[in-house]
């Protein structure tokens, strides 16, 4: 195994609100690793820390051992073109799928390969229909996005991240926007990715996917890692308060014995 | 009673046509160049970069609220003697409209790429792109749509606007009118007539808009203002 | 080629400026009262159901609102009188031009206003017994005027640019003096940089109302 994604010191603030008070996280090759935490508890901003959609305040991001930026006078600084090519190594997928709306389902799955990457359109194209048939969409290949059910759209996603090749895949939240009946198809694309051993970091409060899939758990609380471990450990003997409670409030889920 | 005769206006129309395709042609350069320069000035103005955005946001702010006629006499006289440029009616005009529509066209491109969601500036960085190929490839595509009812009214005031070129001796269709109307000693059917024509002309385009505005809004698209 | 500006002569001359000031400031309020009360009335007309007060202010609105106001002026300055007698000076001319143009815009604004009213408030007018005037008068208008305030606003801001068009006509106003200045001193690049700063000095701060009170307005609706 090698290390992916090495999260060191890890701070961000929004003006005078610290959000991220110093995570330490190292992901392995193959690892699916479910952040837990309430809301507020700044378990997206992290998640969005590691591919600079925000900008870490202090503190150091490396992907396959490579620091990111340069350190200029005790900061830390970030050039566009570094970011982006460090994006395109690392997938994310939204709450809000984000889709491209005047693009066909091919031609957002095909898009970031053709402008960002450079690929020819043949090429793209083949790339985009493999991973389509991955997630199972296929046959919407020609659909416009608001033709799709919310699942749909998220797989859309997922497959149009897939496309770029990515080292990891970041997934903020990606069931919290769906009717409860479509989470499930999600659910089971992810799983299947997990089991071919994709990296995956996942921000989610579908508990029992992190019990089934995660082969590891943690529980952010107030911007700091508070517990850490396998799922079976974390979720069945929480060692602190605020984790009982937090999962007392995920009355739902029953862990099977 | 008046009478009316316009025989005296018809054997001389093409003087008026001339006028008319003048008029089109400044309206089309200024579009030309305004259109790109207002996408500019919109970018700029939307800039992070303060010294870019303010700059921006001055020029179009001067260029609103300063009387077009008075920025055409400042190119067509004062400009020459600023720099050494042979001045012509005709440059002083698209020079003055290109830049004047272009302070108008800015805000509607801001309002538009303001208008798209957030999050697809998100799904186009997570892809990788950079600002400029978000832009180009995911939020302009979109603001454009919203933005076209809002673009094709401003084209008309530009159409109305571009009469002014008559002040400064360029031959279109209103300095042809008084030209004509000097000629013939007919005023009252020289001016109705190219009131006529304007109003045909620019009745045409505002049906037009509307009809344009009213498809997109039963395909579910909103426009901005 | 380096220009030394010099607003000396415009200074020295701003007299004649300040004779152009006031032609401006009357013709503005002239038009902007005339066309904006006319424009509610042409709204209303808009508005109403009945056919002979909707399709004439409709014939109006089209026709002053899709012809430019300089071909106005000048029909009113030089075909007018021919048709009808009356005298007409550059002063007439250009308040009839200006101010009918802002009357038809403006009707489309009030009319829009009065339109984006919940039709449950000419209900509530009714069932108290009110007649269509009074509920137009008591009820709809003042909420949908407060409503399109930004939009009159900003007609009253073109109005104000709009006047430099009397110039054409000869009307002593602010650009006409400026030419004139220009004209007897060989300095136009001063004189009418001074009428742009004068006119952007007097809007900026105007425009910039405009969008605090359209702030103000979306909070509180």
């Amino acid at each position: 195994m090698s290390e992916i994604v090495q999260i060191s010191d890890l701070h961000k603030s929004f003006g005078d609100l610290n959000v991220l008070k110093g995570i330490d996280l190292t992901v392995q090759s193959g690892e699916t690793v479910v952040l837990l935490g309430s809301s507020g508890s700044g378990k997206s901003t992290l998640l969005r820390c590691v591919n600079f959609m925000e900008e870490p305040t202090q503190g150091s991001v490396s992907l396959h051992g490579e620091l990111i930026g340069t350190e200029a006078g005790g900061k830390m600084q970030y050039r566009e073109s570094e970011l982006c090519a460090l994006r395109t190594r690392i997938g994310m997928v939204f709450q809000h799928f984000n889709l491209f709306p005047h693009m066909t389902v091919e031609q957002n799955v095909m898009e970031g390969q053709v402008t960002v990457l450079k690929r020819s359109k043949s090429e793209a194209q083949s790339k985009a229909m493999t991973q389509l048939e991955r997630v199972g969409l296929a046959d919407k290949a020609s659909e416009y996005p608001a033709r799709l059910s919310g699942g749909q759209k998220q797989r859309v996603a997922i497959a149009r991240a897939l496309a770029m090749d990515p080292d990891v895949m970041l997934f903020d939240e990606v069931t919290s926007a769906l009717d409860p009946e479509l989470v499930g198809e999600v659910l089971k694309t992810m799983r299947q990715l997990a089991d071919e051993g994709m990296t995956m970091l996942v921000v989610t409060h579908e508990l029992g996917f992190a019990y089934h899939v995660a082969n590891r758990v943690l529980f952010l609380h107030d911007g700091k890692i508070l517990e850490e471990g396998k799922p079976q450990q974390v979720l069945k003997n929480p060692q602190t308060q605020r984790m009982r409670e937090f999962l007392d409030g995920h009355s739902l889920f029953k862990l099977p014995d | 009673m008046v009478e009316w005769n316009f025989l005296a206006v018809f054997s001389d129309f093409d003087l008026l046509m001339i006028g008319l395709s003048n008029t089109l042609k400044v309206t089309a350069l200024a579009l030309l160049f305004g259109v790109p320069l207002g996408l500019v000035f919109a970018v700029m103005r939307l800039s992070t970069t303060r010294p870019l955005s303010m700059a921006a946001a001055f020029i179009i702010e001067f260029f609103r609220t300063t009387p077009p006629l008075v920025q055409l006499f400042w190119f067509f006289f004062a400009l020459p003697i600023l720099i050494d440029v042979r001045m012509t009616p005709f440059i002083a005009a698209i020079v003055t409209f290109s830049i004047q529509s272009s302070a108008f066209f800015a805000e509607i491109f801001r309002g538009g790429i303001q208008s798209i969601d957030k999050g697809q500036w998100e799904g186009a960085k997570a892809i990788g792109m950079n600002y400029r190929q978000s832009l180009q490839r995911v939020i302009l595509p979109q603001a454009v749509k919203r933005m076209i009812p809002a673009f094709m009214e401003r084209s008309i005031e530009l159409l109305k606007t571009t009469t002014l070129v008559s002040t400064v001796a360029y031959a279109d269709l209103m300095f042809q009118a008084n030209d004509l109307a000097q000629k013939t000693f007919r005023p009252l059917e020289v001016y109705t007539v190219v009131a006529v024509m304007y109003f045909l002309l620019i009745f045409v385009f505002s049906q037009l808009s509307i009809a344009v505005e009213r498809r997109l809004a039963q395909s579910g698209e909103s426009t901005v203002r | 080629m380096t220009h030394t500006w010099d607003f000396a002569t415009i200074i020295q001359n701003w007299q004649v400026l300040w004779v152009g000031l006031k032609g401006t400031v009357l013709i503005f309020l002239v038009t902007v009262v005339l066309g904006l009360a006319g424009g509610l009335l042409v709204g209303i007309a808009r508005y109403a159901r009945s056919r002979f007060l909707n399709w004439p202010a409709m014939a109006f609105v089209e026709v002053f609102r899709n012809t430019p106001v300089l071909v106005q002026i000048i029909w009113f300055y030089y075909a007018f009188p021919i048709l009808t007698g009356i005298e007409v000076n550059p002063f007439l001319a250009a308040v009839l031009g200006i101010s009918l143009n802002t009357m038809a815009f403006s009707a489309e604004i009030y009319r829009a206003g009065i339109q984006s009213i919940d039709p449950g408030q000419w209900e509530a007018g009714k069932a108290i017994g009110m007649t269509y005037n009074q509920t137009l008068r008591r009820i709809i208008l003042p909420v949908a005027i407060k409503r399109v305030l930004p939009a009159l606003t900003n007609r009253g801001i073109e109005v104000f640019k709009m006047s430099t068009l009397a110039s054409v006509v000869a009307y002593v106003e602010t650009l006409n003096q400026a030419k004139l200045i220009a004209d007897l001193n060989f300095n136009p690049i001063e004189a009418y940089t001074a009428v742009a700063l004068i006119f952007f000095v007097v809007l900026y701060p105007v425009v910039q109302g405009t969008y605090v009170l359209e702030r103000i307005l979306k909070k509180g609706d």
